[in-house]
Parts: C-alpha cells; sequence; structure tokens
C-alpha cells in the first residue's frame, strides 16, 4: 500500500463498459503530472481494461487491487 | 496529418536515426475514425461505446455521420425532417433522432429496444445517449454527411448542437490514408 496522497477518487462501482474508463479518463484530465488517481470498479472487465489503458495513455498503474469483488486501481497521472 | 519522411532521407542526415526513437518514446495512437452508417440502435450503440472508449484512451476520434447513421445525430425533439414530400414520409416512417433507434433484430415496434434499455438500466450500462454526451464532452469530432444532409433534406438546425462542418467522401478516405484506424459500423 502506498502512502501517498490519492488526489482524486472515481467511483465507478456498478457501471459497466465502457464508463469506468471514460469516467477515469475525464478525471484524469483535471490531474496535474504526478498526482495519483484512484478508481473503484466492479466491473469484471476492468482488470485488463485499466491495464490497456494505462498503456494507451502513458499514465502509470501504480496498484491494482481487488477486495470483495470492488477492484481498486491507483494510477499516476502522467 | 503528417508525412512520413523517404527511407533515403535518414541515410543522407546522420543524427536523424538518434532523434527517431524519442519519436518512438512518445508513440502517438492512430487516430480512429469511425463511419457511422447504419442507423439501428445496437449499431449506433456500438459506435458510440467505441468513440468514447477512443478518446478516453487517448486516441483522437472522429465519427462521419453518413446515411443511416446521420438520422441518429437529428434532435430528439425533432420528428418531421425534409423538403419535399418524400423526404417527409421518409423522417415519418423512420423516426429521428438517437432516442428514437429500433434493433435491427427483434424490434418487435419497439418492444425490443425497451427491453435493451430496461436490461441497461439494470446492468447500469450507459445509453446512446449518455455516451453521445460523453463523447462530446470529451472532443470527439463529429463530421455529418454534406450528400447525405441534402438528400434527406436535414438542415443544421435539425441536428443536435456541436457537430462540425459537414464533410465529403474525400475527407474520409484522405483521413485513412492518412494513417486513421477506420471502423465502418
Amino acid at each position: 500500500m502506498s502512502t501517498e496522497p490519492i488526489a482524486q477518487i472515481v467511483d465507478a462501482k456498478g457501471l459497466s463498459c465502457p464508463m469506468p474508463i471514460v469516467k477515469t479518463a475525464q478525471a484524469a484530465k483535471s490531474l496535474t503530472s504526478g498526482q495519483l488517481l484512484e478508481v473503484l470498479a466492479t466491473d469484471a472487465g476492468s482488470t485488463k481494461d485499466f491495464a490497456a489503458w494505462a498503456k494507451a495513455t502513458g499514465n502509470e498503474l501504480v496498484e491494482q487491487t481487488v477486495e470483495g469483488g470492488v477492484y481498486r486501481f491507483v494510477l499516476r497521472k502522467k | 496529418m503528417t508525412v512520413i519522411a523517404a527511407p533515403d532521407m535518414t541515410v543522407a542526415a546522420e543524427p536523424a536515426p538518434a532523434g527517431a526513437p524519442d519519436h518512438e518514446h512518445e508513440q502517438k495512437p492512430r487516430d480512429i475514425l469511425i463511419i457511422c452508417y447504419s442507423g439501428e440502435l445496437e449499431k449506433i450503440w456500438a459506435a458510440m461505446i467505441l468513440a468514447t472508449t477512443g478518446v478516453a484512451m487517448g486516441a483522437k476520434v472522429r465519427v462521419f455521420l453518413t446515411f443511416w447513421g446521420l438520422q441518429a445525430f437529428v434532435k430528439d425533439e425533432v420528428r418531421i425532417t425534409g423538403d419535399n414530400t418524400m423526404q417527409k414520409m421518409m423522417s415519418f416512417m423512420q423516426r429521428p433522432g438517437i432516442s428514437h433507434r429500433k434493433l435491427s433484430k427483434m424490434n418487435f415496434l419497439g418492444m425490443g429496444p425497451w427491453m435493451m434499455y430496461k436490461l441497461a438500466k439494470q446492468y447500469n450500462s450507459a445509453r446512446p445517449k449518455e455516451l453521445l454526451e460523453a463523447a462530446q464532452a470529451m472532443g470527439v469530432e463529429f463530421m455529418p454527411c454534406q450528400m447525405t444532409m441534402e438528400m434527406f433534406g436535414l438542415k443544421r438546425e435539425d441536428m443536435i448542437d456541436g457537430l462540425g462542418d459537414p464533410v465529403g467522401a474525400a475527407t474520409v478516405i484522405g483521413l485513412m490514408q492518412g494513417g486513421d484506424a477506420p471502423l465502418f459500423i
């Protein structure tokens, strides 16, 4: 677990494709480089989708955990 | 659009290879060009999912609206479009607007779309209209087809806000030639 402060949290729980990614991209726009963004999602496809999103956009996927069906992603803005 | 340098240019200019990896490092994603041709609910839905996802992934996304696809981008509240009887009749038989799409299969006089929307709500899937709004907010560019506008007698004021200038097939082909990843939906 990282101890760095999270700048913004996106609650995408319950939303299905493509809204978790769309909401994340929208939220990432308002962050400055280096800030952390936390995303919570329940869409089972999001594990692969967030890795793909990070790779495509150059933002770093810092952490990825799953607990009780909730996927948690911590991303660092490029 | 960028012009790709001729291969012999790197031979002529020695420092070029050193600069080249820098460009590769900042690998720019390919632009995406969605040709939105079909007007059925499921196809408009797919086009909107891919448009929003594309722009979320950092790609420049353009959507060319043509033939039946263009009908979906008439304002929902506009009922009859066109100047002459035939055009008016066509809009009467097939209601324009993104919220009035029919399914290509199992439409059953609107029962099919109603069930699709009900399922979408149950599973928290965004409807085409919501996806369209997100796409526009995120900078997806919508290009109506000039020829279709004329053929169906559609006016700019019939269309939803935020559409770009009407263009023709040459613009679409030009974008493909420039390297845009094309999708024909």
